[in-house]
């Protein structure tokens, strides 16, 4: 069983298949990313820096943008992204 | 496959005797009827409320002459709003047995009951009467619904069912998704997939339409639950949730008792138009397959992350769960483990056919769990649409 997946190539989080440790390092397309937090399983982890305000892909397709920069290896959630229809700015 | 050719044509996939109640004041009286039938497939259905409302009595129309419904008893209080005639009526017209009791004229609730055992009973005798005729993919109607979603939902549970989605289209059914609610952030993708320029073009306003109404409820459809499960936006919920779509173009946009014209992927608008009056577009998923089983569903894909239990009354419900861990701590409710994407490798194609031949296994009969469990959720609530006034 994998320890992740990253739904779409574009993708900048990944998605965890079991319970990631912080400090584990996985393989994230060839290269090594360093867990600074814990991630639960289905939560995300940020595989490629995203600066505040920055749209965050999964699926290949923003899902929001950054409210911090955030760094590889992160915890991707609610603390730090938020809907892009949060202020009906669509 | 077989199913029962009901006198308008159209064909159930199960012969059921329904017991309605057109006011809650009714409801005890109906449920008391239908609880002296345990094991003879007796629902209760009904609609709670006293002032009118047309939208209620269109999607109580649409379950009484639901294919999968052979005879319908309506109890009616007698001084609620709902036009109980009209719907006598209109039950008797698609060649269904219907009868009404009034309780007001009746005696109350003790003859009540006593009247509507025994009219349930004279149309269990008949039920054998009803003549069993080939059924091919064609006849049939699926809906999906999803349910305490998850992080895994978008690339388990609901990508397999968009996959069941193409396939049974392929074989000429016709497939029913919906909530646009919880499709916000892919209003673009819809609008490429309209079967038309026009379709497209109202499914994209339908999308926005329901995002300005969440925004003046002051709540959009994303739980906690779905936080806590690695949901972190309303987006990442509706791209997993969109995926139970499939990959066909989307021929309809239908709303609440709407029926398709033709076969393949149509679309149900749950949100109602214009302002918001009524609270809450859809108040729990039990709602929303109420209003997919008024457009006709034989049955219903009902997929979850977290776990839902919740069956429907008069169309079967079939859970797909696309959480390993919660397929293993329900395994009494889940007829379909998606799970095992994650944790056996399994392809889209696996869980699809899988899931295809346990349809087919039900539409011959095979009751779901949550049918062998007894679960017959139901509600229906007020709501507005201009195409219902």
């Amino acid at each position: 069983m994998n320890a992740f997946i990253k739904l779409d190539g574009a993708d900048n989080v990944a998605v965890a298949l079991r319970d990631l440790r912080k400090g584990e390092t996985l393989e994230v397309d060839g290269n090594p990313v360093v867990l600074h937090d814990d991630i639960a399983f289905g939560h995300k982890f940020c595989t490629r820096r995203i600066a505040c305000g920055e749209n965050v892909f999964k699926y290949g397709l923003p899902i929001g943008s950054a409210t911090r920069d955030i760094r590889e290896g992160e915890h991707v959630h609610t603390q730090n992204i938020q809907s892009n229809y949060k202020n009906d700015s669509q | 496959m077989k199913g029962f050719l009901r006198k308008d044509g159209r064909k159930g996939i199960r012969n059921l005797v329904v017991v309605t109640y057109l006011v809650e004041c009714a409801h005890h009286v109906a449920q008391r009827i239908a609880d002296r039938f345990p094991d003879d497939g007796v629902h209760v259905i009904g609609f709670g409320g006293c002032a009118p409302n047309e939208y209620a009595e269109k999607v109580m129309r649409r379950l009484c002459t639901h294919p999968n419904v052979c005879g319908v008893v309506i109890v009616s209080l007698g001084c609620e709003n709902f036009r109980r005639d009209a719907l006598l009526r209109h039950v008797r017209e698609s060649g269904r047995m219907a009868e009404l009791i009034v309780i007001q004229e009746n005696g109350g609730t003790l003859p009540s009951i006593d009247k509507g055992v025994e009219a349930v009973g004279r149309m269990l005798q008949r039920l054998p009467d009803v003549p069993l005729v080939d059924f091919g993919w064609e006849d049939l109607m699926v809906g999906t619904v999803c349910g305490g979603s998850d992080a895994t939902s978008g690339f388990t549970a609901n990508p397999s069912v968009g996959r069941v989605f193409d396939k049974l289209i392929a074989r000429g059914a016709t497939c029913l998704f919906e909530e646009p609610g919880e499709l916000i952030g892919c209003e673009h993708l819809m609008r490429e997939r309209g079967a038309t320029p026009e379709i497209g073009d109202q499914l994209f306003r339908c999308v926005r339409k329901a995002d300005a109404y969440y925004k003046k409820m002051g709540h959009d459809s994303f739980s906690e639950g779905n936080a806590v499960g690695g949901l972190s936006t309303i987006e990442d919920k509706s791209l997993g949730s969109y995926s139970k779509s499939g990959t066909r173009p989307i021929n309809g946009l239908l709303y609440p008792g709407d029926q398709p014209e033709g076969s393949g992927l149509y679309f149900l608008d749950v949100v109602p138009d214009g302002e918001p009056l009524w609270g809450f577009p859809n108040v729990s998923d039990s709602a929303e397959i109420v209003e997919m089983a008024a457009c006709g569903c034989h049955l219903i894909l009902y997929t979850s992350g977290r776990g839902s239990v919740a069956g429907a009354a008069i169309s079967p419900v079939i859970k797909v769960c696309g959480n390993p861990h919660t397929c293993e701590a329900l395994p009494g409710d889940i007829d379909i483990n998606a799970g095992r994407i994650i944790t056996d490798g399994a392809s889209l194609d696996d869980i699809s056919d899988e899931t295809i031949d346990l349809i087919g296994q039900v539409v011959g009969g095979r009751q779901t769990k949550s049918e062998a469990l007894g679960h017959r959720e139901f509600f229906l609530g007020y709501k507005y649409f201009d195409s219902c006034r």
